[in-house]
């Protein structure tokens, strides 16, 4: 930093006080709404309603007991895990063996394959439950954690297919050479050497997977009728249902995001560092 | 070595997409250009001749043109911050990073939470005398409000996703040529704008057209704050796909949020084209 070097020390202990506010403001500008619905979550029913709001909850587990206790907000909640470790398996089923392929071999067509997979981010994707609708009610994949699965692998197959493949260019091929010398075959090197360096790393694009669906709405609102996720069932009752539901509602979807996105933090910004390439 | 393993590799990831992908899209486009099974205009007709298609094309554009811009500046800010940071850089990054794990739908509602009639802003500026009782801030009749307090839902969710892909990016860039420019006397302010934002163009490109192609789906947030008195293009083919019953109107609705999506992605394609043999 020369031009701070030439500065006076108080220009440059000024500029470190600036620099640290706006650290700690976008800080609070990231926590602050998050606190905020927290605060409504553990509050009585009466609170949320009532004004002025205390911004310290009074940690009273009413709202979030009503929230679970009303009519089909259990059922919701189980079906937004199955759609979306159903999503989990689908898309890294799928997407590993590719990104294992594009790492490793080069082949006609490489190219074209992985520039497809990158355009389909180019598309509106849960516009694609409108034809699917169709579709399944002809198959009898309707109104089913199945269907609603398959569209949300549309969505997160691209970036299982992008994580992996950084994932495996990350792990030298020597490694599976030496492997082969050893005598294992390719299938052997691979599980032996292979997996077990990527298990975390497939693990967090796992998990990645699992949040898109979790998070998903416009085609779990679509494609379920009696089957909602909870966020079809929480954007359907939004017209109807009080505020304290909403708020719990919606602190029931935040709170398994803020973990899943702490376990991947680290494959965050290496998945995408490969993929603008 | 076979040579079709490869190609088996990929296989199952391209029939899927082909059944998921490829096959549910020419039928949207199908069925959007056909009417009582013969090929006409009809279904964009009757969706452009709603009046609340203007509205919906309006609004989707504007909030993103609102968007947008105010993103790119917080995200290219928040990576640069993080990139200088030497303590707690990780515990930032994450918290940096949260609103990507949280739905468009929990997003607008927390921000509810904020704008509601006896909600936290209301609250505040009670506490500090500035009003004296509540405001009721998301009704029709302050439509600007609404939009206001969407923007910020907005931002405040989907700025993660951009910072997460220049922070990848500006790590991919080697500091040797930052170092370069301040030998020859660059400042920071010409380091930043003549090295670093050409080198992170490609960056700039992922970043921006999942963030404008998001912009354009943008739906819960605006359920969540706005209900219906805010149409926005998704809404609108939610609405005539499920309220409405009528697929081939929100196919052509469909078709215009594609359309809007490609037409930008091209016009970004080649705003921030990155020729080949830079590409590393």
């Amino acid at each position: 930093m020369s031009d701070t070097v030439t500065a006076p020390p108080s220009v440059r202990k000024a500029g470190r006080w600036v620099f640290i506010s706006g650290v700690v403001l976008l800080c609070v500008w990231t926590l602050l709404p998050i606190y905020l619905l927290m605060v409504n979550a553990l509050s009585t029913p009466e609170e949320v309603n009532g004004f002025p709001k205390s911004f310290i909850p009074s940690f009273d587990l009413t709202s979030l007991r009503f929230f679970l206790e009303f009519e089909g907000v259990l059922n919701a909640l189980w079906n937004s895990i199955r759609v979306a470790v159903v999503t989990m398996i689908l898309s890294i089923g799928l997407g590993a063996p590719a990104g294992y392929a594009l790492s490793r071999f080069d082949f006609p067509g490489k190219e074209v394959f992985r520039f497809l997979v990158v355009m389909t981010r180019a598309f509106p994707l849960p516009l694609l439950a409108l034809p699917l609708a169709v579709m399944f009610l002809r198959v009898g994949l309707d109104d089913s954690i199945l269907g609603l699965a398959l569209v949300h692998t549309t969505l997160a197959l691209p970036f299982a297919v992008l994580i992996t493949f950084s994932l495996f260019s990350g792990i030298p091929f020597e490694l599976e050479e030496a492997a082969f010398t050893l005598g294992c075959t390719r299938i052997q090197a691979f599980r032996k050497v292979v997996l077990p360096l990527a298990a975390p790393g497939i693990a967090a694009s796992a998990v990645f997977a699992f949040v898109i669906s979790w998070n998903e709405v416009f085609a779990a609102a679509v494609l379920t009728i009696k089957n909602r996720t909870l966020t079809a069932f929480l954007m359907q009752s939004l017209d109807w249902s009080p505020l304290h539901l909403k708020f719990a509602g919606a602190a029931a979807l935040v709170l398994p995001a803020l973990i899943f996105i702490f376990a991947v933090r680290k494959y965050l910004f290496a998945m995408w560092g490969i993929a603008n390439r | 070595m076979p040579r079709y393993i490869p190609y088996l590799l990929l296989l199952p990831a391209t029939v899927f997409l082909i059944i998921f992908f490829l096959y549910p899209f020419t039928q949207v486009a199908i069925e959007s250009f056909t009417s009582n099974g013969s090929w006409s205009l009809a279904n964009f007709q009757k969706a452009s001749s709603h009046w609340k298609f203007g509205e919906a094309f309006k609004n989707t554009m504007l909030l993103a043109a609102l968007v947008v811009p105010i993103q790119l500046a917080m995200s290219l800010t928040m990576a640069t911050v993080v990139q200088k940071l030497q303590k707690g850089r990780s515990a930032i990054l994450y918290i940096f990073a949260i609103p990507l794990g949280i739905s468009d739908l929990a997003a607008g509602l927390i921000w509810l939470s904020i704008f509601e009639q006896s909600g936290f802003l209301n609250s505040i500026l009670v506490n500090m005398g500035l009003i004296e009782k509540p405001i009721l801030y998301l009704s029709y009749q302050s439509p600007w409000v609404i939009l206001f307090a969407i923007m910020l839902a907005e931002i405040w969710r989907a700025t993660a996703i951009m910072m997460v892909i220049l922070v990848a990016g500006l790590g991919l860039i080697p500091r040797e040529y930052g170092e370069a420019a301040e030998v020859f006397g660059a400042t920071r302010w010409q380091r930043f704008y003549k090295v670093t934002l050409p080198m992170l163009r490609p960056s700039l490109q992922t970043a921006l057209i999942l963030r404008v192609i998001l912009a354009f789906e943008v739906f819960a947030v605006v359920i969540a704050l706005g209900g219906t008195q805010m149409p926005v293009l998704m809404s609108e083919t939610f609405n005539w796909q499920f309220n409405l019953q009528d697929r081939g109107v929100a196919a052509a609705y469909a078709m215009v949020i594609l359309a809007v999506s490609v037409v930008f992605t091209l016009i970004i394609l080649r705003a921030l084209h990155v020729p080949k043999e830079a590409r590393s």
